[in-house]
């Protein structure tokens, strides 16, 4: 009662993970409830067949020149085991079946060799005994896997690779597999070709070649599959570093600025925005670090400017240079052109009229992007003035504003009157209606 | 600022107003302690009745208090605050949700005014302005930043190529709420939108109302985008 229990909930937990894993939709071969190698377990999974039918396949296969051999091989050694273990249930009858199919396939496959005259009965025990020694190599190097996965640790050395760990039943067994493949190799090339001296020779060393190519390839792609992942380790490593040396070249850097001068208000205002914005911008920015690879543009490559970015420095700017709020919001966006550059200088200069003049800590910014034009509001909720009563020799407004505006076919509107705030409206035709 | 004017003063007959009770849902611990010292300091109008640091402490604390007003967090581990908001609002409707986060970020705002919240303001906000939101949700009106403005405002843009309307009755905005909206995103008080429109501040809260209800329920592709990439729908 307690096993079962606990069972289940190794069970539940194990369906947890997979639910947390996202599937890539790739086959993985079966560790649980398999006959052999969990090759027909992991394709059915993986074609939502039921497994007897992929066993009855190969099997058939098995007879056609030993071609579902030759597939269930290749695909033992190219589709990786599952990394979690989903208990699968196997009925003893099930298991019988599976092997009475194994037996079966090899069965067919021999009697379709010896029956269409290729090979003679010699050659067919030679190649069966080999591939029950490959058979028996492979496994253990699946089991050796799994002891890895499940320690969660190199063991170090030629012994650890090769056995990981399994001891003493693991090198009998590796060694039985590899006195198997050598006596199969070795009644292949005595009794199943007649050959003259130096062909003998020629063969043996041949065979013996791939022999040990046969035997070794477990290993041979564990090496490479654990370099991919330590370079996979490694590049992640490298992000975590990245993310480290920003977060100190930054934000630490303006904190110790803000401690040493707690008293000064407006200073450390200035840096905790400045600060807040640098972040966002990195974080959410068009080449931000939280868009990912995702987000698709080429982070090699600069975007082109845009007018919500344009706005977005030209507030950072002015708060930067005058400790003040720039609230700025803009809708729909669109490139800059030397039009709108204009009108982004000018709305600068009208944030930093406000901020000079209005004497407030807030100033708003809206900027909207209609068809056909493009109009920019800045709004400070200070001290205003009479439009009327500026005196000629202030240049602000007359021409870093409306000049600039003029020049570009844009207009210029403003509502201020003293003690209710300022507003200045600029509107600038797009040059293309299409944006 | 007295900016509700005088249907604000109507509303409130009762003189022995009862303060507004507000329970806050944020899983820094230090910013939860900062907004009840605030409140707490500033006003009589609200009362911070509970707080919770995660999403279960706020679905058993929600459930349990009752609160007017709950102040929600975007941002914390299981799911944030659109989970609590998913797990809270069938059992508890009366309860107004009003959205606090330090994220201005789109498919953030959008995602929980989707599911629901009455407002979302920024954490940025002063305390004063906090207080008004609050009190003015629990009122049943919406409250909207410049920024959610300018959001909705994109997300219902007619753009040239973009998917076709499906029910135009909540897909597009009426000419006067875009009005009241371009407002709002220019930092307009509802008493200057108002003004500024020659209707009565009864009026903007309607449209304003009626702006976060097709917010809500728009089948706006833009809108549905965000929703579906943070698995709202």
């Amino acid at each position: 009662m307690v096993e079962t229990d606990e069972r289940r909930s190794v069970a539940t937990q194990d369906a947890e993970r997979t639910a947390l894993v996202p599937d890539d939709g790739r086959m993985r071969r079966r560790r649980t409830g398999r006959a052999i190698a969990g090759v027909a377990g992991g394709l059915a999974d993986h074609l939502q067949l039921p497994v007897l039918w992929v066993r009855i396949a190969f099997a058939a296969l098995a007879a056609c020149g030993g071609a579902g051999i030759l597939a269930y091989g290749l695909l033992w050694v190219f589709v990786r085991q599952q990394s979690n273990e989903q208990p699968q249930e196997v009925s003893g009858k099930e298991r019988q079946q599976a092997f009475g199919l194994v037996a079966l396939g090899i069965a067919l496959a021999v009697a379709a060799g010896t029956l269409s005259g290729i090979v003679n009965g010699w050659v067919a025990a030679g190649l069966g005994v080999t591939l029950v020694g490959v058979a028996v190599v492979w496994r253990e190097a699946d089991e050796s896997q799994r002891r890895r996965w499940r320690d969660a640790s190199r063991a170090g050395g030629v012994r650890g690779v090769v056995f990981g760990g399994g001891g003493g039943t693991a090198l009998v067994r590796v060694l039985t597999g590899a006195a198997l493949v050598t006596t199969g190799i070795a009644v292949f090339v005595f009794r199943a070709l007649a050959l003259d001296q130096v062909q003998f020779a020629l063969v043996a060393v041949v065979a013996a070649l791939v022999g040990v190519a046969v035997l070794t390839v477990p290993w041979w792609l564990r090496l490479v599959r654990d370099l991919g992942d330590e370079r996979t380790a490694r590049i992640r490593t490298e992000e975590r570093a990245e993310i480290a040396a920003h977060l100190h070249d930054s934000v630490l850097q303006t904190l110790a600025l803000i401690q040493k001068q707690p008293d000064v208000s407006r200073e450390v205002l200035r840096l905790a925005r400045g600060q807040e914005r640098q972040l966002r911008g990195w974080l959410y920015g068009p080449s931000g670090y939280g868009k990912g690879i995702a987000a698709g543009s080429d982070p090699k490559k600069p975007a082109p400017e845009t007018l919500s970015g344009a706005i977005g420095n030209a507030a950072g700017e002015v708060e930067d240079s005058f400790a003040i709020k720039v609230h700025h919001v803009v809708v729909g966006d669109c490139p800059v052109d030397d039009k709108l550059r204009a009108l982004v200088k000018a709305a600068r200069e009208a944030m930093v009229n406000a901020a000079k003049h209005a004497e407030v800590g807030e100033v708003s910014v809206y900027a909207e992007v209609e068809t056909g034009q493009v109009t920019v509001f800045v709004r400070d909720r200070g001290k205003g003035f009479d439009p009327d009563g500026v005196s000629p020799d202030r240049h602000g407004l007359a021409d870093s504003i409306r000049g600039r505006m003029d020049r570009n076919g844009g207009t210029v509107r403003l509502r201020s009157a003293p003690g209710e705030g300022t507003e200045v409206q600029l509107s600038m035709p797009l040059a293309t209606a299409n944006t | 600022m007295t900016e509700e004017g005088p249907v604000a003063e109507e509303t409130d007959e009762t003189t022995t107003k009862r303060p507004v009770r507000v329970f806050l849902v944020d899983d820094h611990g230090l910013f939860r302690a900062g907004v009840r010292a605030e409140l707490d300091q500033i006003t009589d109008d609200v009362e911070v009745v509970g707080e919770a640091g995660s999403v279960a402490e706020a679905v058993a604390g929600i459930t349990h208090r009752k609160p007017d007003v709950v102040l929600l967090d975007v941002h914390m581990p299981d799911g944030g605050g659109a989970e609590v908001l998913r797990k809270v609002r069938p059992e508890l409707p009366e309860v107004v949700f009003l959205a606090l986060s330090v994220s201005d970020a789109a498919e953030d705002v959008i995602a929980v005014i989707r599911a629901g919240a009455r407002g979302y303001v920024t954490k940025t906000i002063s305390s004063q302005e906090l207080v008004q939101a609050v009190v003015r949700v629990s009122e049943g009106d919406a409250v909207f930043s410049p920024r959610l403005a300018g959001f909705v405002l994109d997300a219902f843009a007619d753009r040239p190529g973009a998917a076709p309307i499906s029910d135009p009755e909540l897909d597009l905005l009426t000419p006067r709420e875009r009005d009241v909206l371009r407002l709002l995103a220019r930092g307009y008080a509802y008493k200057e939108i108002a003004a500024e429109l020659f209707i009565s501040v009864k009026t903007v809260e309607t449209h304003v109302s009626s702006v976060l209800r097709k917010t809500q329920l728009s089948n706006r592709y833009e809108l549905s985008r965000w929703a579906s990439d943070r698995r709202l729908v």
